[in-house]
């Protein structure tokens, strides 16, 4: 017995600390956090090309077909070239986002030679960027062709865009990353709490000095701390061996740091409701699955939430992981800064508000 | 042994809706004594030993423990005792030198695993988890961590439940030498043997009231002077006797 005075700091620690070797030693966080997003990156990273990503691109019966454009476009595999439907159809098949974009190629006889056309609709999102950035590529090759034409500026920025070729694992990545954060938020915390408070664990906290904050904040640091670091392991996973593009390189993987953290800490408020919703621990699977299995399934973390129907959007875009994969995306593969997904992380930020309010009203210490 | 009281609890109330599960009890644990709560299930012994460890609120009634009034100062308190709890586990995947350091950072304090192991004999465990540990191993483990902080008083709710003879000879001893190094022990059991050979008081507790407090001997020597005998002739030996002096009296790593 001592009558120092008594440091919530070093109780703090000590928590974070027993916890995060408990997090270590567990199995299930380790496969739900680390094992199942990484062999979903393995197998979608081997799939190369064609198969996930794909923009849907009808060319309009007026398009001229032999010019070296659309050529070149042809030999682009993420694009696939619609010729088998009608004017009609295709207008229709772009309001709905079933094709991404409609191209139709001109021939001038005094320069520029070629005119593009391309329609896009809203509901195409970031796949008229793919097209654009194919496009571009294109452009750069061909104008080098023409003696007197390009200024150097021109050639800097087509090298630029060259370098961003969209890769499957640029989509993969960032839903695999948002999955890894939703399930070691939502499982990780909602059992840990459940456990402590069933097998006494924290009553036997209580009779020592610890403060309940505490006790609170000494497992976020644990979860958190290991959220982000198998977060990191992804991303670097996806970089080296799978050429995932971070286009400001260390500041990217700052930036989808500082995402993940946001992220984790509004899933962690999931998680805190359901440890106080469920009676024991066989009952946690089900609750904390009604909350990640639409997510999983709806927010893209497959596929981009543009190819589900127009009824079934609006609940996507209500979603939070929506938002952080959303976000996740445009750091890494468009480059964006924190402040371009303000809006994102605004959306994030609510739920976490909400969320945090539910769980102050329903969680239990005992 | 000076009679001075280390804890004072004085018309203690305790109500779960209707139900009372403590009376308005009144008693006192004197400073390095062992004392026992005895009682059947349901007397109020848990309830009680829970408000005395800060872990419960009292409906109404006084408790001072070393000083301190568990109203106004329960935070100090705290740091002065150590609980072990009925059936309470441990922080899962952690093994005994973690367990032990995380509770060192819980009271604020820096104290070695390893000596911490070494008071109840548990060394070459270190390195194993809680779970891994026999039942007597528990409860040694269980016991080290209440002794952390070096408390002034140390409660322990129904340690020996559950052990063999050689491990319930074995924590009796861990307990008297705890009492011996200063520290108070107030302990429930529902082995009259173990209270009547460790305890220097106990108080009888029935349906939320007690009904009475003294010694093991007193206590005896009231109600044999009143007449009582057992229905059969007492042998100088009981069967226990002749389990531990068959078995041994050296204690079984299970």
């Amino acid at each position: 017995m001592t009558d120092k005075p008594y440091s919530n700091f070093k109780a703090t620690l000590a928590i974070a600390k027993a916890s995060f070797r408990s997090i270590i030693r567990s199995p299930s966080s380790v496969v739900f956090t680390l094992l199942f997003p990484l062999i979903f990156i393995l197998v979608f990273g081997f799939i190369s090309g064609g198969g996930v990503i794909s923009v849907d691109v009808g060319v309009a019966k007026t398009n001229d077909t032999l010019n070296p454009v659309y050529q070149a476009l042809k030999k682009v595999s993420v694009i696939r070239l619609i010729h088998n439907q009608t004017p009609e159809q295709m207008e229709a098949n772009l309001k709905k986002g079933s094709i991404d974009a409609i191209l139709n190629i001109q021939k001038n006889t005094t320069p520029p030679y070629f005119t593009v056309n391309i329609q896009h609709s809203k509901a195409s999102g970031d796949k008229e960027a793919i097209l654009k950035s194919a496009l571009n590529n294109i452009f750069f090759q061909l104008n080098s062709h023409i003696p007197d034409a390009p200024p150097p500026v021109a050639i800097i920025k087509e090298a630029e865009v060259e370098t961003r070729e969209y890769k499957t694992i640029d989509f993969i990545l960032p839903g695999q990353l948002g999955f890894s954060l939703l399930s070691t938020g939502v499982f990780g915390t909602a059992f840990v709490f459940l456990s402590l408070r069933i097998t006494l664990v924290i009553k036997r906290f209580f009779a020592t000095p610890v403060k309940r904050y505490s006790i609170v904040i000494g497992e976020a640091i644990a979860r958190i701390s290991f959220a982000l670091i198998g977060a990191l392991f992804i991303i670097l996973i996806g970089h080296y061996a799978f050429g995932f593009t971070l286009v400001h390189g260390v500041v990217t993987v700052l930036n989808m740091l500082l995402l993940s953290l946001i992220g984790v800490v509004v899933f962690m408020g999931f998680g805190f409701v359901v440890s106080g919703i469920a009676k024991n621990e066989s009952t946690v699977p089900p609750i904390a699955n009604m909350i990640t299995l639409p997510q999983f399934l709806l927010s893209g973390t497959f596929f981009s939430i543009n190819v589900f129907p127009a009824w079934l959007q609006p609940i996507s875009r209500a979603l939070p992981l929506t938002y952080l994969n959303d976000s996740l995306r445009k750091v890494a593969f468009e480059g964006a800064s924190l402040v371009d997904v303000s809006h994102q992380i605004l959306i994030m930020c609510i739920w976490g508000v909400v969320v945090y309010a539910v769980a102050v009203k329903t969680f239990k210490w005992e | 042994m000076a009679k001075q009281s280390i804890i004072t609890v004085k018309n203690l109330i305790k109500n779960y809706g209707d139900f009372k599960a403590v009376k308005g009890i009144s008693f006192e644990v004197y400073e390095g004594e062992i004392f026992g709560l005895l009682g059947p299930n349901g007397a109020g012994k848990t309830t009680t030993l829970e408000i005395i460890e800060t872990l419960r609120d009292k409906t109404s009634g006084e408790i001072i423990v070393d000083g301190f009034n568990i109203d106004t100062d329960a935070a100090s308190i705290k740091k002065r005792i150590g609980v072990q709890l009925q059936a309470a586990g441990y922080y899962p995947n952690l093994n005994l030198t973690e367990l032990i350091e995380l509770f060192s950072g819980l009271y604020g304090i820096e104290r070695s695993p390893a000596e911490m192991l070494e008071k109840v004999a548990l060394n070459d465990k270190a390195k194993a988890k809680y779970k891994e540990l026999s039942g007597g191993q528990k409860q040694r483990f269980s016991i080290a961590t209440t002794l952390i902080n070096n408390p002034r008083i140390v409660f322990l709710d129904e340690p020996t439940t559950g052990l063999d003879p050689q491990a319930r000879r074995n924590l009796w001893d861990l307990i008297r030498e705890i009492r011996d190094q200063g520290t108070t022990v107030v302990i429930t059991t529902h082995y009259m043997d173990e209270a009547e050979v460790l305890c220097d008081r106990v108080a009888f507790i029935d349906g939320g009231n007690i009904i009475g407090v003294d010694t093991p001997d007193a206590f005896i020597d009231k109600l044999v002077a009143s007449g009582f005998e057992r229905p059969k002739e007492v042998k100088l030996a009981s069967l226990e006797d002749v389990f531990i002096n068959m078995t041994g009296k050296e204690w079984r790593e299970e």
